[in-house]
This record gives C-alpha cells, structure tokens and sequence, in this order.
C-alpha cells in the first residue's frame, strides 16, 4: 500500500468513441487483462498517475524506516532485535525496487526524492504517527504491513508489468513481516500486565490510522474511476478497508485484547464486522503535514539526504577517476 | 585462572565487539546518504548481531551459570563489558562510520580466519560461519573507503580525518594478556599479536588505493579489551539497548 488519494491525471474517464485509435488499443489490453509494459505506447495520463502512485508507494517504504527504526537500538532481545533489522532493511529494498519501477516510466530516483523533499510528493499517512512503546513495533508488522498487503494483494493485478511484478515480489515479504510483528505483540499480549497494557495501548493508537491506510471513503474518493478503468487500482478503498477490518479482529480475539472501537460487531446481514469511520478530518490534516511526526520525518529525510550528498559526490568523482584511468590504460 | 575462565574472557571479548558495533552501524536505520547504503548497514548490523547470539550464547555455556546470551547483553554493567574502544566510539559522519567498519573487519577477517582452524570445534563453527560473512563486510566497506578516499577534496579531507580519529584505536585489537597466552598454547585462539603483519598489509594496501596517509605516532587507546576503563560513550549506548529488560525485569519477549 501506502498509495493514497493518488491525483489521476484526468478529468474522468474517457468515452470510447472519443479515444484516438491508441487509446483504445491501449484501453483493449487493459480490459483483456494483458500487461502494459514500458516500451508500450501508453496515454500521457496513466504514465503520470502512475508515476504518482509508485512513487509514494516508494517514498513511503523509505520514511517507513524511521518509525521502525525509532526502535531498533531498544529492541528487548537479540533475536527481536535481528528481526526488526531484518525487516527495516526488506523495507529499504522494496523502495528500491520501487523507484526502479517508476524509473521505467521515465523518472530518476533522484527526481522523485526531490519532489518529496520539496513536499510535492507525498507518503503513507501510516508513517506520520509515532512508534511509543516495544509493543507499537508488533502493531506495525501486524497491522501496518497487514493493511498494506490487503492492499497490494490487489495490485498484483494491476495493468501495468512493472509494478505488478514488484508487487508479487513484495507482498512475499510484507506477509512475513505481518506474521512476525503478529508474534511479537503476542508476546506481550500474553505476557506481565504491563507488557499486556503496551499491547492494548499500541492497538488503540494505531487502530484507526491503519484504517486511514485505505484513503477517504469512496463517496469522498475523486480521482477512483479513471484509475479503476486502467486497472492501477483494482477495488476501492472502502472494499479493501472492509476486507482488512474482517481479517483484523478474530486476530484481536486471540489475543484477549479489548477491540479498539466499540462499535466493533459482527453484521449477520452484511456478513461482515460493523466498525466506526476514523476520523477524517483528521486524516485530512496528517495529509496537509499537521501529524504528530510530519515535520520531523522530513527533517530526518532531508538531512539525511543533505548530509550524505559529499558521499554521493565522492563516490561518483572516484567511479568517474577509475573509468578514466581505465580508458587511458587500454 | 582456569583454561575455561580464559575462553569466558575471549568469547566474550568477540561477543562484546559484534555487539557494540552492530548495535552502533544499527543507528544508522533510514538516515543513510543513499538507499543502498540503508541496505547494506541494517545487513552488516544484522549478520553482527548474529554472530553476537552465536558468541555470547557460547560464553553463557563455557560459564556454566546458565546465563544466556540475552543475559549477557542485556544485563552486564559497562565494567563487564569486553569490547574493544574502537567500536563503541560514536558513528560520526558517514565516513567516520565506514572507516571503523574497515578497520574493525579487517581485523575480523584475519581473527575469523584463524579461527576457523580452532581447536575447540565450537569456536571453529562460530568462525566458519562469521568468515564468509565478514569477507563480504571487508570487501564493501574497504571499497568504501578506496571510494571516499579517492573521490572528491572533501570526501578524502573527511576520511583522512576519520582516519586520524580512529588509528590510534587500532591498537588494542592487537593486545595480549595472560588469558590470550592460555588459550594461544592450547592452539584455542590466536596471540592477538601474531595478526598484526596481515592486517597492516590489508589495511596498508586499501589506504595507499584511498590515497590516504596511515597517521604516525604509536599511542594506543585501549582498555576496554580487559574492562579497565571503557570510554563514557558506552553507558549512554547501554542505557538505551538495555532499558526495556532492565525497567521490566524477568519478562519474555
Ligand atoms: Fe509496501
Ligand atoms: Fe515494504
Ligand atoms: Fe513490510
């Protein structure tokens, strides 16, 4: 996951009598689920929107370090500690793989990082609210990467090659890393009465910021139905939020927590759990920049960036030396 | 002191060392100059950190008091601790951090070396597999510092210094006391001292290749090696890596 709102680069979606003969080649291969690769011809619009998409899902991988990594010098034990590592370092890799997709559409990494840093791109909403206790590092495997893989499971379909292979590699991964971070609030859950109340506390708190991972409801979600057509999004959010919902609280049972939201209930009908709306306007506003970490994730990102730009410089003065002294040898 | 209180001393001397530094390359997670090296540093703290379960879970054996490894990190005080200086220095800047790395693995490389060829079969393991790990260590962070090295006036003006910082360190890789004399004749461990011409010659070939010059002078920090006198950086790192078994004492994880 970790795409949301994604701005499609259209104004609504394009009746069929009025697309050029590409366009509706294009739309043809889309409909008979055949993957658009990067020397296709493709529409101006779906190269943006994709573009959009990839790189915030890319972006968000990489900010996503730094709650996790908030807690990694505090891991409790060796082996907590060596998978917590293990994973924030997957997490790097699936930015890498990511930006190498959306390089595919014709834009550097080094573009993208600019644009987030310049604050016209955005990441994960998930990554603005901070990492408190041990047990916040399982509520994130568990719930975090949980939500995202409900979410990527679906772009596993997606129209375009790229990203959907990324996406198969990924979600490999992250259901990995759902399992552990399941196992480590367990942990908790079951075990001293304060371990027992981190777990509740980090389930509370992340609850419904998880929920946010999906984007505003669908009655509220604009930009949907063009991406939907080229198949870059493949169910709405509010279908997808649903489905996480469902999978999430028998897991909470399990661990004899409380359920964060009372108005948490099984709907015979519907044949799905009730549960409330977050609270959007919160939501609206982590996006805006106004989240309790927003500020000091970039600040983090873009020193990192800045401070480590005489090493990006020397590596590069040398590796252009070396291919000099190489030419004059030969 | 026993053969047993020898090996004690030693295993917790290779433990101490992975610990520290993993925990310090740890430090680095997501502020890294560029997404391979965020990679590559949660890699080499992740395969330290596995060699600090497989060494510190031997001493807690060779002790024979049923500490396990976690006990041994999690609850020693500073004096306890068997680490040498070098790797519980600060990161400093990128290549600050890099610099030690290559000073540290190079050393490693050597040590694991020998080891694989330990009596104690144990200990042979241990290295077999740490030696495959710390080549590659060896090989990317000395690339690393050919690299910075060799790369632009401010890059080789920032490793020198780096250098310079952290070489009067090198030292106490490579100091012996009686322990290290007990466990060289039962052919258990090396004499440190014995390591010292493969290493100058490793770290003498990857510096001329970074153009960077090997400082003069012979002073040697040291004291961590034997638990004299740490430096005051190891308690603040203490303090965090052990707060949550020391504020909730006997629960599991
Ligand atoms: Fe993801
Ligand atoms: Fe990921
Ligand atoms: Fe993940």
């Amino acid at each position: 996951m970790y795409a949301q709102m994604i701005k499609t680069a259209s104004n609504g979606i394009k009746p069929r009598e009025e697309m050029s003969e590409e366009e509706r080649a294009f739309q043809d291969k889309i409909d008979n689920d055949i993957k658009i690769e990067p020397r296709d011809w493709m529409p101006e619009d779906y190269r943006r929107t994709l573009i959009r998409q990839i790189g915030q899902h890319a972006h968000s991988e990489v900010v996503g370090q730094l709650p996790e990594g908030n807690w990694i010098t505090r891991a409790p034990t060796l082996e907590r500690k060596a998978i917590l590592l293990a994973k924030v370092q997957d997490e790097a890799g699936h930015g890498l793989y990511l930006y190498s997709a959306a390089e595919t559409l014709g834009v550097s990494r080094d573009e993208l990082i600019e644009l987030l840093h310049e604050g016209k791109m955005k990441y994960s909403s998930i990554f603005n609210y901070p990492t408190l206790n041990w047990a916040d590092i399982g509520a994130v495997g568990w719930l975090v990467d949980g939500a995202a893989i409900v979410n990527q499971v679906a772009l596993q379909r997606t129209s375009y090659g790229p990203y959907a292979r990324a996406m198969v590699r990924i979600c490999k991964e992250e259901s990995f890393h759902a399992r552990q971070g399941y196992d480590a609030i367990r942990a908790m859950a079951f075990g001293t009465p304060e371990q027992k109340r981190q777990a509740q506390d980090a389930l509370n708190r992340l609850w419904f910021p998880a929920l946010m991972m999906f984007g505003p409801s669908d009655a509220e979600s604009t930009h949907s139905e063009q991406s939907m057509a080229w198949k870059i999004k493949v169910k709405s959010n509010d279908e997808l939020r649903q489905q996480f919902v469902d999978q999430t609280i028998p897991q909470i049972e399990y661990l004899k927590l409380d359920l964060p939201d009372p108005n948490i209930k099984w709907n015979e009908e519907r044949g799905h759990y009730d549960f409330s709306e977050p609270d959007w306007p919160e939501f609206f506003n982590v996006i805006k920049g106004n989240g309790p970490c927003n500020v000091d994730r970039m600040k983090d990102r873009v020193a990192a960036w800045d401070d480590g730009e005489w090493v990006r410089d020397g590596l590069l003065a040398h590796a252009r030396k070396k291919a000099a002294r190489k030419v004059a040898a030969e | 002191m026993t053969r047993d209180e020898a090996l004690f001393e030693f295993l917790l001397r290779m433990g101490d060392n992975t610990l520290i530094l993993g925990h310090r390359v740890s430090e680095w997670c997501g502020h890294s100059p560029v997404l391979e090296e965020d990679i590559a540093l949660a890699n080499t703290a992740l395969d330290m950190i596995g060699q600090t379960q497989l060494w510190l879970g031997l001493a807690g054996e060779v002790e024979g008091k049923g500490r396990t490894a976690d006990n041994l990190a999690f609850l020693r005080d500073a004096w306890d601790f068997r680490n040498v200086l070098m790797v519980e220095l600060p990161n400093g800047d990128f290549g600050q951090t890099l610099m030690r790395q290559f000073l540290y693995d190079a050393w490693s490389f050597v040590m694991t070396d020998w080891l694989k060829g330990s009596s104690d079969p144990r200990i042979a393991a241990i290295a077999e597999k740490a030696h495959k790990e710390v080549t590659y260590h060896l090989e990317r962070s000395g690339d690393t510092v050919i690299g910075l090295g060799d790369g632009t006036e401010e890059s080789h003006s920032r490793m020198q210094a780096a250098l310079d910082y952290l070489y009067p360190y090198c030292g106490e890789m490579f100091e012996k006391d009686k322990s290290d004399e007990l466990l060289a004749e039962a052919g258990i461990a090396p004499d440190p001292t014995e390591l010292r011409p493969e290493y100058d010659d490793i770290v003498g070939r990857v510096l001329a290749e970074a153009t960077l010059a090997i400082p003069g002078g012979s002073y040697v920090h040291k004291g961590g090696r034997n638990g004299r006198m740490h430096t005051e950086h190891l308690g603040h790192l203490l303090t965090s890596m052990q707060w949550l078994q020391r504020a909730y004492p006997g629960a599991a994880w």
